[in-house]
């Protein structure tokens, strides 16, 4: 609390003191347009999203962990991949980054709010309605036993497995028009971003200023445009198909079930990047503050996001080398994929060059951080060995790409929300999260990755399928699929223990104050929890790190720019 | 509530901080996003040219709809001449361009009604007859609800303007009602060279 008044502080216990009787603070919470309370309800969203596609995870993983193992059915265990998938990248990932975005992007470019509030609103409540209706299969058809009507065709929901003939009933279209709906949401809710950051910025905040995670928020939410809309299109497609009998998808009348696998996957790569960009922008932010030093390479770490971005758009048909997709075709998607490793390298070096010489403080976010720069790596180079073709045609469908993109989905992305959790909790709540549960926590989560998903491979090198449902004992993979089971619930836990540290933090944790990592940018210079409007005076900056200037007014940052 | 902003008010007097409008940048945003749409259905159009297997074929049943197509297209530019009108404070031409554009763009979707229903109900074509169907319909009616979206918006305009309750402070907003609408035409341009010219 390096610039603290006392007229600051009191400020900041009026703030806290102000509680009201539940039914109105319900109507407020459904009634409004305020970006920190829409981000506060994404985010909430995602967590208790996280926690069902978790149990669906361990739920798998049970039936995985022996052989000949009859825990499940494989009907059932084929709803709970489907639902593991879609839920995790459409229900708890895509929400939780976007409510990161709305609760920071405002108070980060010191605006008072989105571009859009009520915008704002309805992308939220659109994509929340959409994970509802999916989950609402669960309750019929097949009954709760059978895990009801849940959808089965995977998250990729393959062309012809989605014709009316092959998965008959409504679970598909529950599938449908749940992504559907969320596709909505996300695509207002990336429209309200980029506008806020391109209209909404306040004086002296230029483009070469705004903080590193606002610009991936900018560079994620063009993506989603060019990225969504063509899943929303294939979508409207399917649905044609299942209830006017259109034959996009139909092999029988001449269509074709792979241009399904180009639309899909032309959504379906460069989401992943739609994902890990912001995880990029948590560790871009923590890694400075912990580490003591303004980040090395600002104008390299915004041109290796924009490019990653772009080459993202064009290496989908990696996912179908074993598809025939002839030699042409294989050649460009492998040279497009190996590119992407360069924007990506030049990222990876920026954090080492911010970290190199600095005063590295091991908080539970700079923790989560670290891990995630191991893993990312690890991550990045099995994505090499995949992306070359003929290494590919052996291991396409194996527990190998299974666990390659559980590193990056896990091992960077939810590392870096952790650490964004961590870290941004006390200007959410105002409290302080445990460091203790923190590190228990971290450590657990660490091992039980490290368990689940470094072992995993070696199955897919033996030549595990994904997608089977059980598996032989004579095959040499049972105890690395034990160990395998053992990792995840170890995850399990540790994610119990988050949810347990959020909930106790907020009420016994210790006050934050405006400012508890002694950080740089502009949501510090707030309140905890920050006022409805965020800024009684529209801020005006000077650099990139506009409190390090107030708090340092000897050695302004804006002299060196 | 004084919540003390701690980042100093300086420079106040020095150069005036322009942002661009939000209005235009999130229609912008918004058409870039429905061009994908678009982008996609054009694809699996002419992905799936020739590849019916059983008729009608587009050579036998399409007619080039020349005339709708004129009509939008001049809606163009009686929407401009909405805007700029509005922009010199000229609301009798802006209500006559807006008047202009709902009857040139209503032109257009009869045109479109009548060729649908000649389709289904003369040559037998519907969205499940075959693949020409399936990519017909699709393409040309997500324009085609694209083209209705814009005319509810233009004649809640209109009859705003009728009322005599758009005045030159608006004139940003039906700017963005504008380059919405201009992007209808310039989709249909698209969706003319593909379906009429390309696809027979």
């Amino acid at each position: 609390m390096a610039n603290s008044t006392p007229v600051m502080e009191a400020i900041d216990q009026t703030i806290e003191s102000k509680r009201r009787p539940p039914s109105d603070v319900i109507t407020e919470w459904v009634s409004t347009v305020d970006h920190k309370k829409i981000g506060i309800m994404y985010i909430v969203y995602a967590l208790i999203f996280l926690l069902i596609a978790g149990v669906e995870a361990i739920i798998m993983r049970i039936q995985l962990a022996v052989p000949n193992n009859d825990f499940v059915s494989p009907q059932v265990f084929n709803r709970m991949f489907t639902m593991h998938g879609t839920t995790m990248v459409f229900f708890v990932g895509i929400p939780v980054l976007f409510g990161y975005g709305n609760y920071l992007v405002p108070l980060m470019i010191g605006a008072r709010d989105m571009a859009f509030p009520r915008l704002n609103a309805f992308g939220f409540w659109i994509s929340a309605f959409g994970g509802l209706l999916l989950y609402f299969s669960f309750f019929g058809g097949d009954g709760l036993y059978g895990a009801g009507s849940a959808p089965d065709v995977g998250w990729f929901a393959y062309a012809p497995l989605t014709a009316k003939v092959f998965s008959p009933g409504n679970n598909t279209d529950y599938w449908t028009l749940g992504v559907l709906l969320s596709g909505i949401g996300t695509t207002a809710t990336a429209l309200n971003t980029v506008t806020t950051v391109i209209s909404m910025r306040c004086r002296g905040m230029t483009m070469g200023r705004l903080p590193l995670f606002t610009w991936l928020m900018l560079i994620t939410s063009s993506m989603i445009f060019v990225v969504v809309s063509p899943l929303t299109a294939a979508q409207i497609m399917l649905i044609l198909d299942r209830y006017l009998g259109s034959h996009f998808f139909d092999t029988q009348a001449g269509g074709s079930a792979v241009l399904w696998m180009h639309f899909f996957w032309i959504f379906g790569h460069p989401e992943v990047y739609v994902l890990v960009l912001p995880a990029f922008g948590f560790v871009n932010e923590i890694i400075p503050v912990f580490s003591r030093k303004a980040a090395f390479g600002y104008p390299a770490m915004v041109a290796a996001s924009a490019g990653i971005g772009f080459v993202s758009l064009s290496v989908w048909a990696h996912h179908m080398f074993t598809v025939g997709l002839g030699p042409a075709g294989n050649t460009f998607f492998v040279f497009s994929t190996m590119v992407i490793s360069v924007p990506t390298g030049i990222k990876i070096f920026n954090w080492l060059g911010t970290l190199w010489g600095g005063k590295i403080i091991f908080t539970v976010p700079m923790l989560f951080c670290i891990a995630f720069l191991f893993q990312f790596l690890v991550a990045g180079l099995t994505g090499i060995m995949l992306a070359a073709a003929p290494f590919d045609w052996q291991l396409g469908n194996s527990y190998f790409v299974v666990a390659h993109f559980h590193y990056v989905l896990v091992g960077a992305i939810v590392f870096g929300l952790f650490a964004a959790f961590y870290y941004w909790y006390p200007k959410i709540t105002g409290r302080m999260m445990s460091e203790t549960l923190g590190k228990w926590h971290f450590w657990l989560f660490v091992i039980g990755f490290h368990l689940c998903f470094d072992f995993m491979h070696i199955p897919g090198l033996l030549g595990m399928p994904r997608r089977i449902y059980t598996y032989e004992a004579s095959r040499g993979w049972e105890t690395l699929n034990l160990i395998v089971s053992v990792g995840a619930i170890f995850q399990g836990v540790a994610v119990l223990i988050l949810v347990y540290n959020l909930v106790r933090s907020y009420y016994r944790g210790e006050k934050a104050g405006r400012d508890p990592w002694d950080a740089w940018t502009l949501e510090w210079a707030v309140p905890s929890p920050p006022p409805v409007y965020n800024f009684a005076i529209d801020p005006s900056v000077n650099s990139r790190r506009p409190l390090w200037d107030l708090k340092h007014p000897e050695e302004p940052d804006s002299d060196y720019e | 509530m004084q919540t003390a902003s701690a980042i100093p008010i300086n420079e106040q007097g020095g150069a005036p901080w322009v942002l661009p409008s939000r209005g235009i940048i999130g229609m912008v945003c918004l058409i870039i996003a429905e061009s994908a749409i678009f982008l996609i259905f054009v694809v699996a159009y002419i992905f799936y040219i020739g590849k019916s297997l059983t008729g009608p074929y587009p050579k036998e049943v399409l007619e080039l709809p020349i005339f709708g197509t004129v009509c939008l297209l001049s809606s163009s530019f009686t929407i401009h001449h909405a805007v700029a009108a509005l922009r010199k404070s000229d609301t009798r031409g802006c209500l006559l361009g807006l008047a202009g554009t709902v009857l040139l763009g209503g032109i257009f979707i009869a045109t479109t009604a009548k060729e649908w229903y000649h389709l289904i109900y003369h040559e037998g074509l519907t969205v499940r007859t075959n693949l020409f169907g399936t990519t017909y319909y699709s393409l040309v009616g997500l324009h085609a609800s694209h083209v209705i979206v814009g005319l509810i918006m233009l004649v809640t305009a209109l009859g705003l303007s009728l009322a005599g309750r758009v005045r030159e402070e608006h004139a940003e907003r039906l700017e963005v009602l504008s380059l919405y609408w201009h992007f209808v035409d310039g989709v249909w341009v698209v969706v003319f060279t593909v379906v009429y010219i390309l696809g027979r």
